[in-house]
């Protein structure tokens, strides 16, 4: 018995850790390595020069160009995103109107205002870039936004918007946000609905409002699912490479002002075959990454509510 | 979360508000729910139309001609230009990478199933030396970034022993699968553990072998687990940019998400607009298709994600 017990673990265990160790710890463990020779890329052509690329990266204004872009998205697209989200499933789960024993109540169509909010997560994010590359068409007669804002009145905001240094990396931004509102007010919804309601009755009973309520009662139960959604949509934020790549003028531009650290990698090592310089970029991506979990982790801490 | 606890999440789901007005528990509060549900229905429906109506532009666009997409994006089409479905599918070459899609996503799906529940099914039912370290392994998978890993991983595939694994078919669905795992092993043990061990038992009591009990007993009892991953790895994989764009540079492997990108950045203003618009509406339909079919599995499935 013991010995079939083994051949059968042995035996549904190996293929998948086989492909597993392949494809991704041994890519994980290379990139370390490659990250302290010169690779270009040719078989036996790599010098091991110890830490010189990674001095050069503390030395690269592009770099630092382009993670500062990524901090810039890192503070603005969680927040913006989570607290739209949480607006949005408050709205969905306590927005309708009062009926008889019941005090808090959900809006109408709750279920069609989220297949619908939920919808771009489900696309291609190359999809959702030319929808937005068209939507950002800086034409003042033929940009859908600028005609729009033409149509009713507001020429003045009409802009060159991704052509536009200042705005460029704001309206990429922008699209992050849309993409991903949906999907946090579908995991707050969920979240909402399993608080009971009798906490929220006894809340209104004693003279709380709405407003009240969320900010006493709704966020604190759900600080342990915006502490999670947070880093997620921090990781998202550390990324944007395909946003970027299809949206932006000239690929990070105009003039760098999108570029973003996912895009110097794939440029240093896809088009300029600097294979050792871009491992390292790769390990400063996985330290600003897990710097930011964790210190989220950290920070956010706090009292866990049992209900 | 199991995904019978996010069932029971979503059943518990607020009923609609009945049509009828009916008295509050007081006045004050009947005013103020009236006020803030219109104000709420106000501004879902602001945010519904600023999600879906470029969504529906895709739709109406792919049945006009360029000049129309480019000069007037806001108008409907005068006529349907079925022609340009035509285009996207044989001169923009939509539908080969249609097909490229659906081999590839079809074999690593499968493969990602029967693979990750394989090992999940061992890791969460027996106890065994480096059960907890292969684990732990495979959950870590979940926080590398892909970019980190991309460079070392198209050096791997290149100089696979053997023949190249570029651009291949098999490469591809092999490296999905790999990138899958982590999630799927994840997901799939906690399953497994919530799964009463009674049933399997009896069958090895009755002579089944393990790897019998297994696909006949077990798998059968972790369908509604099976389909929530099925469904994430799914349109994970269908829509995945990073991977094929580093390890599928050949443009007769392409797969969809690469022939839209390429169309859009190469051609830009010259191209066809209105066989670029159906070209994203055909490799939109199949996740409409799974994604309208199956609306709550989708959405707990892939909110599951960010639950662990």
């Amino acid at each position: 018995m013991q010995h079939g017990k083994y051949r059968f673990i042995v035996g549904f265990l190996a293929l998948p850790l086989i492909i597993y160790a392949i494809f991704v710890i041994s890519p994980f463990i290379q990139a370390f390595q490659i990250s302290l020779t010169d690779w270009s890329g040719l078989t036996g052509s790599s010098k091991f020069i110890g830490m010189d690329n990674f001095e050069r990266l503390w030395e690269s204004d592009d770099f630092w160009n382009a993670l500062r872009h990524n901090v810039y998205m890192l503070a603005l697209v969680p927040v913006i995103t989570l607290g739209l989200g949480l607006f949005f499933a408050f709205m969905l789960n306590v927005g309708g109107k009062s009926k008889k024993n019941e005090v808090v109540t959900g809006v109408t169509g709750s279920k069609v205002y989220k297949f619908v909010f939920f919808f771009p997560q489900v696309i291609s994010i190359t999809i959702v870039a030319v929808i937005w590359f068209n939507i950002y068409n800086p034409d003042p007669n033929d940009g859908m936004l600028n005609s729009l804002l033409g149509a009713i009145g507001l020429d003045g905001l009409q802009n060159a918007w991704l052509g536009e240094k200042s705005l460029a990396l704001w309206c990429i931004s922008a699209v992050m946000v849309w993409g991903h509102v949906g999907f946090y007010v579908v995991l707050f919804s969920a979240a909402m609905a399993s608080i009971p309601r009798d906490i929220y009755e006894a809340a209104l009973l004693d003279g709380a409002n709405r407003f009240h309520t969320f900010f006493k009662i709704t966020l604190p139960l759900l600080w342990d699912t915006v502490q999670t959604g947070w880093v997620y949509m921090g990781i998202i934020a550390l990324d944007a490479f395909a946003l970027v790549q299809i949206m932006s003028v000239n690929m990070g531009g105009p003039d760098g002002a999108t570029d973003v650290m996912p895009l110097r990698l794939y440029q240093t090592a896809f088009r300029d075959s600097q294979f050792g310089y871009a491992s390292a970029m790769g390990i400063a991506m996985l330290i600003v990454t897990m710097t930011f979990a964790l210190l989220t982790m950290r920070f956010a801490r706090r009292e866990r509510i049992e209900y | 979360m199991t995904t019978e606890e996010i069932d029971v999440v979503a059943k518990r789901e607020p009923t609609p508000a009945p049509v009828t007005k009916t008295l509050g528990p007081s006045n004050g509060s009947k005013t103020e729910g009236g006020v803030l549900n219109v104000f709420s229905h106000g501004i879902l429906i602001l945010w519904g139309l600023m999600v879906g109506v470029p969504l529906l532009w895709v739709l109406w666009s792919a049945f006009k001609d360029s000049n129309g997409i480019l000069t007037d994006p806001w108008g409907l089409p005068t006529s349907l230009r079925w022609e340009n479905w035509a285009n996207a599918w044989d001169d923009a070459n939509m539908g080969q990478y249609f097909i490229n899609t659906t081999i590839v996503v079809g074999g690593s799906v499968v493969g990602t199933m029967v693979l990750g529940s394989m090992a999940a099914y061992v890791l969460a039912r027996f106890t065994f030396p480096g059960n907890r370290f292969i684990y732990y392994l495979f959950v870590a998978g979940m926080s590398f970034p892909v970019f980190m890993l991309v460079i070392p991983l198209f050096f791997v595939m290149r100089d696979f022993p053997g023949s190249t694994l570029l651009a291949t078919y098999h490469g591809l669905i092999l490296v999905y699968i790999a990138y899958s795992l982590p999630f799927t092993v994840f997901f799939m043990t906690s399953f497994f553990r919530s799964l009463p061990s009674s049933v399997a038992e009896a069958a090895m009591i009755d002579g089944a072998s393990h790897t019998r009990t297994f696909f006949q007993v077990m798998l059968p009892m972790a369908k509604p687990g099976l389909i929530s991953i099925g469904i994430f790895n799914f349109l994970g994989q269908w829509n995945q940019y990073l991977l094929p764009m580093v390890l599928n540079q050949e443009e007769d492997k392409y797969v969809l998400t690469q022939g839209l990108a390429m169309i859009a950045l190469q051609q830009g203003y010259e191209n066809d607009w209105g066989a670029l618009m159906a070209g994203m509406m055909i490799a939109m339909l199949p996740v409409l298709a799974v994604y309208t079919i199956f609306q709550r599995q989708v959405q707990s499935g892939l909110t599951a994600g960010a639950i662990k």
